[in-house]
């Protein structure tokens, strides 16, 4: 297979300028004539909708959640980087680039990267045009905070709210467009299929998730903004609705799924309190600055924290990392939690859990000063806890977190088969194996604003021929299957919840291809994964029927995807022999426990090819050519 | 422990619905109000019924889909905190919750727990945005705005869009809602030049949707999860009798 990434050729910082004014366009009165799906209302799909509404086309925008406001980037807490230079602390276009490609351990594109840190500035124009009341300084202007990766305070943000903020911009924009007519919105509809016809994405279809009732639509091009698949682990930071369903049946039509293996966790969580865990709340890691993680040095010690005196304590960060302690970065930090774990010293409800302790700080700047700069977390941790963290030392594990993985794009963020494109986090286009933090929402609104709505056009001025009618074969053939698939589900009417399902998943993705992982473990998991599905699909209990508000089925559907996805996830780790980024291979590890990356032999994209049900599928190569950076090893001494 | 339940169970829109006993047994009061829900619902599958339906997703306070009353209370009994912030360490051992739909007019119930908010999408389509075309923006420290109010603004813009304000209002009004979002849009510069129209035309589209009046009880504000306080509806009432003043001069 031919993988055209399609890098327009020129210097680096000129090529998104110059690409841009030769995209070809499509005439004014011509635009209302072309239909375009989009699919997700996050950052990326509800900018991009807008956008291209706005445009004159004519759009359809579609959500699972009741109402697009809803989509996960809602949650999104710290903030948002732009290249703006505010805080004349010598930022520019091209160290947000560098930071970007060096955070993603050079596994990202550059000519991408390039092109999200030339957008960035105009992103937050764009937002405090449409009212997104960003933090300000008492001058009036916008004020800066700085994030993980980066020497200069390049992140805009609204308190802890910032995806909110942003979000409800874009969705602003999104109402707008509605209510002139330009855009269609469709709530509560989950895309379950993708629709080729020659070869071209064409049409997608979905079901009404109130009344059951599933369609097809038809387009000129589709666009998937569908999110992360963090839920493949069941426990994450993510909203319970995310899934990778939209991405996976792309990927199942033909479309080239990339680097599925680069996962990112977040050290900071707030654990696992019991079996009936649902989600895992993440807690900003500005708290790294002031608190001392520690568990004891015995194993199975019960006693309560303060009763631990301190020589039975061990504050492992400091005693291995001693130069970066507590702050050392967030894979490093994570792992080391995960080893004291599993040597029996965690603490709290079944031993997954590590002490973050603000006693010597509280101690050393008084209470008041900790509780200026970390009340409000303090008090998120006591809602979910019900305990006082300035008394008792607060409990923190890591979760999952983001996915930089995602379906293969070229430069105008279109997939493999024509005609469809892919924005946000769906797509693996921009972090390569890790991203930085305040870069995901960066990302998002930079494909929804200011790439796609451009590059779309490079494909819709092409394209020949008429949009086809959801009656034709094609489209009929699709929601048979899809069909099919839902009054399977509901008739296997076997023993178990689909929930048992999907923590016997998560437990397996967690404990075989989370912070560690090796060829042993990644083999058993892709050996059991399939017994899984096999016991999914004689023995889940779906209740109701497919023609009524029935969430089980939702989530069976959803997880009958993840069922497949995660064994691709673990081919692909399996295949990266070398630790970058996010994933940690154990056997690929510096004597000091760190990342040890193979440039020579593993600096490209790996791209999956879906081969057929149970087929191994088929790896395909993009190398990663770099023309203005030179790969170096991220260190930490 | 053990808590008994009445939930309303609604087939769907045009069923009729009635409040269903559960006994919820070995409740872990470390659960959060919607894993409690998971685990009944478990149970119920088990047991080969249909489990309750609600509405969730981001179960971090922020997303705004969550919403159900507890014992008369939209969210329940822990203040400025959603559904899916509660946690079961705040009831005890014998308690009877009656968990209902966010009841209102204008919010139909769609199946047991969920219900219909899209009128609040329409009032945002009707005005709640600022004019500006993508691509088209000034740079933005142009413009500067005072602190305070960004802040003001921001205090509104917190507003999650859970309904349940129109829940706890006896009229099922949605004021708070709409004083929030206009608050917010209306405070800044950018918001300033469409302020009159959106005032207006959210209003009217807030009526329309079948929301009742405000008679500034503020039992929206004591139940807003995200405590928006009353102020913004003064806001709103003064932004809209100028604007209608104004209509009505210029003709
Ligand atoms: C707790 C948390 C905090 C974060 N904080 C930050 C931060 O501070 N800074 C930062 O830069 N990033 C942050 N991130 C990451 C960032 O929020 C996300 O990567 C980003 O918002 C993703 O946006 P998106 O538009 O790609 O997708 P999403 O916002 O996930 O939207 C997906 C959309 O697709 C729809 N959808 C999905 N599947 C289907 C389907 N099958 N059919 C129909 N519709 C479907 C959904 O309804 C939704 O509208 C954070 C993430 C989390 C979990
Ligand atoms: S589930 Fe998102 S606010 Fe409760």
């Amino acid at each position: 297979m031919k993988l055209d990434s399609k890098i327009p050729s020129g210097p680096l910082a000129e090529k998104w300028t110059r690409y841009r004014s030769e995209i070809k366009l499509v005439n004014p009165a011509n635009k209302r004539k072309y239909e375009i799906i989009v699919v997700g209302s996050g950052l990326a799909g509800a900018a991009a909708a807008a956008s291209m509404g706005e445009m004159g086309y004519n759009v359809k925008c579609f959500c699972y959640q009741d109402s697009p406001r809803r989509a996960h980037s809602i949650a999104a807490q710290g903030g948002i980087n732009a290249a703006k230079n505010y805080q004349n602390d010598g930022d520019s276009i091209h160290r947000l680039f560098y930071d970007t490609i060096k955070g993603g351990d050079f596994r990202a594109r550059e000519a991408n990267v390039h092109r999200l840190a030339e957008v960035s500035a105009e992103i937050i124009d764009q937002c405090a045009a449409q009212g997104v009341p960003f933090a300000r300084e008492y001058g009036g202007h916008l004020a800066n905070r700085s994030f993980g990766g980066a020497q200069v305070s390049r992140t805009f943000y609204a308190r802890g709210q910032t995806g909110q903020q942003l979000l409800l911009g874009a969705y602003s924009a999104l109402c707008r467009q509605i209510a002139a007519g330009t855009v269609k919105m469709y709530p509560r509809t989950e895309m379950l299929d993708l629709v080729l016809v020659d070869g071209h994405a064409k049409g997608i279809v979905v079901r009404d998730m109130v009344t059951g009732e599933i369609s097809c639509h038809a387009a000129d091009a589709v666009a998937l903004g569908t999110g992360g698949y963090a839920n493949v682990y069941d426990l994450s930071t993510n909203a319970r609705g995310c899934n990778v369903t939209a991405a996976y049946r792309a990927y199942k039509r033909g479309a080239l799924f990339a680097n599925p293996c680069y996962t990112q966790i977040h050290p900071t969580c707030i654990p696992v309190s019991g079996d009936y865990q649902s989600k895992l709340t993440l807690m900003s890691e500005s708290l790294r600055n002031d608190g001392r993680v520690w568990v004891p040095k015995k194993k199975g010690d019960t006693r309560k924290p303060h009763e631990i005196p301190e020589d039975e304590r061990d504050y492992y960060l400091e005693r291995k990392y001693p130069s970066y302690g507590n702050l050392a970065p967030r894979d490093i930090s994570s792992r080391s939690a995960k080893e004291v774990c599993d040597e029996g010293r965690g603490v709290g409800p079944g031993g997954q859990g590590v002490y973050l302790d603000f006693s010597d700080s509280i101690e050393r700047l008084g209470l008041a000063v900790i509780q200026e700069r970390y009340g409000n977390l303090f008090e998120m941790y006591e809602r979910i806890t019900g305990e006082d963290a300035y008394k008792v030392p607060m409990r923190i594990y890591p979760a999952l977190h983001y996915t930089m993985g995602g379906l293969w794009v070229d430069y105008n963020l279109m997939s493999n088969i024509p005609g469809l494109h892919v924005i946000g986090e769906a797509n693996f286009s921009d972090h390569g194996a890790n991203r930085l933090g305040a870069s995901a929402l960066m990302q998002g609104l930079a494909d929804g604003y200011f790439v796609l709505p451009y590059t779309i056009g490079a494909y819709l001025a092409d394209v020949r021929g008429k949009r086809p009618s959801v009656d034709q074969k094609e489209f009929q053939d699709v929601k048979k299957e899809v069909e099919e698939q839902t009054n399977r589900l509901v008739s296997i009417q076997g023993d178990r919840t689909v929930q048992s399902f999907h923590k016997e998943l998560g437990k397996l993705m967690w404990d075989k291809a989370g912070m560690a992982r090796n060829k042993k473990g990644l083999e058993e998991a892709i050996a059991k994964i399939p017994e899984i599905r096999e016991e999914f699909w004689k023995n889940v209990r779906v209740p109701g029927s497919g023609e009524e508000l029935n969430q089980e089925l939702e989530k069976a559907g959803r997880l009958a995807d993840f069922l497949e996805f995660g064994e691709l996830l673990c081919r692909d780790a399996l295949d990266r022999q070398e630790s970058c980024g996010g994933h940690f291979r154990e056997e690929h590890q510096t004597e000091d426990g760190e990342a040890l990356r193979d440039d020579e032999n593993y600096s490209y994209v790996s791209c999956w090819e879906h081969r057929g049900d149970n087929e191994k599928p088929a790896l395909h190569k993009e190398p990663l050519v770099y023309e203005e950076v030179k790969m170096a090893t991220r260190s930490y001494k | 422990m053990d808590l008994k339940l009445r939930v309303w169970r609604q087939k769907n829109r045009d069923a009729e619905g009635r409040l269903v006993e559960y006994d919820a047994k070995d409740i872990d009061p470390e659960m959060s109000f919607l894993e409690m829900l998971d685990v009944i619902n478990e149970r119920l599958v088990a047991a080969g019924d249909d489990p309750i339906a609600f509405d969730h997703d981001c179960r971090e306070g922020i997303c705004g889909a969550c919403s159900a009353t507890i014992n008369g209370i939209p969210h329940g009994p822990q203040r400025a905190t959603t559904v899916c912030q509660l946690h079961m360490r705040h009831f005890k051992d014998g308690d009877v919750l009656t968990i209902e739909p966010f009841r209102a007019k204008a919010f139909p119930v769609v199946r047991d727990l969920v219900v219909d908010r899209s009128a609040f999408d329409r009032i945002i389509e009707a005005g709640g945005f600022v004019s500006v075309r993508t691509g088209s923006a000034p740079e933005a420290n142009t413009l500067p705005v005072p602190k305070q109010d960004a802040d003001w603004a921001m205090d509104a813009a917190s507003c999650i869009g859970c309904g349940a304000c129109v829940a706890a209002c006896k009229n099922a009004s949605a004021m708070l809602f709409v004083a929030a979002k206009a608050g917010h849009l209306n405070t800044l510069p950018q918001g300033k030049p469409e302020k009159d129209r959106r005032v207006l035309s959210m209003v009217a589209a807030m009526d329309e949707a079948g929301f009742g009046n405000c008679t500034n009880q503020y039992e929206c504000s004591a139940v807003c999860p995200k405590s928006i306080s009353e102020d913004f509806i003064a806001q709103l009432n003064r932004d809209y009798l100028k604007a209608s003043l104004k209509k009505c001069l210029m003709g």
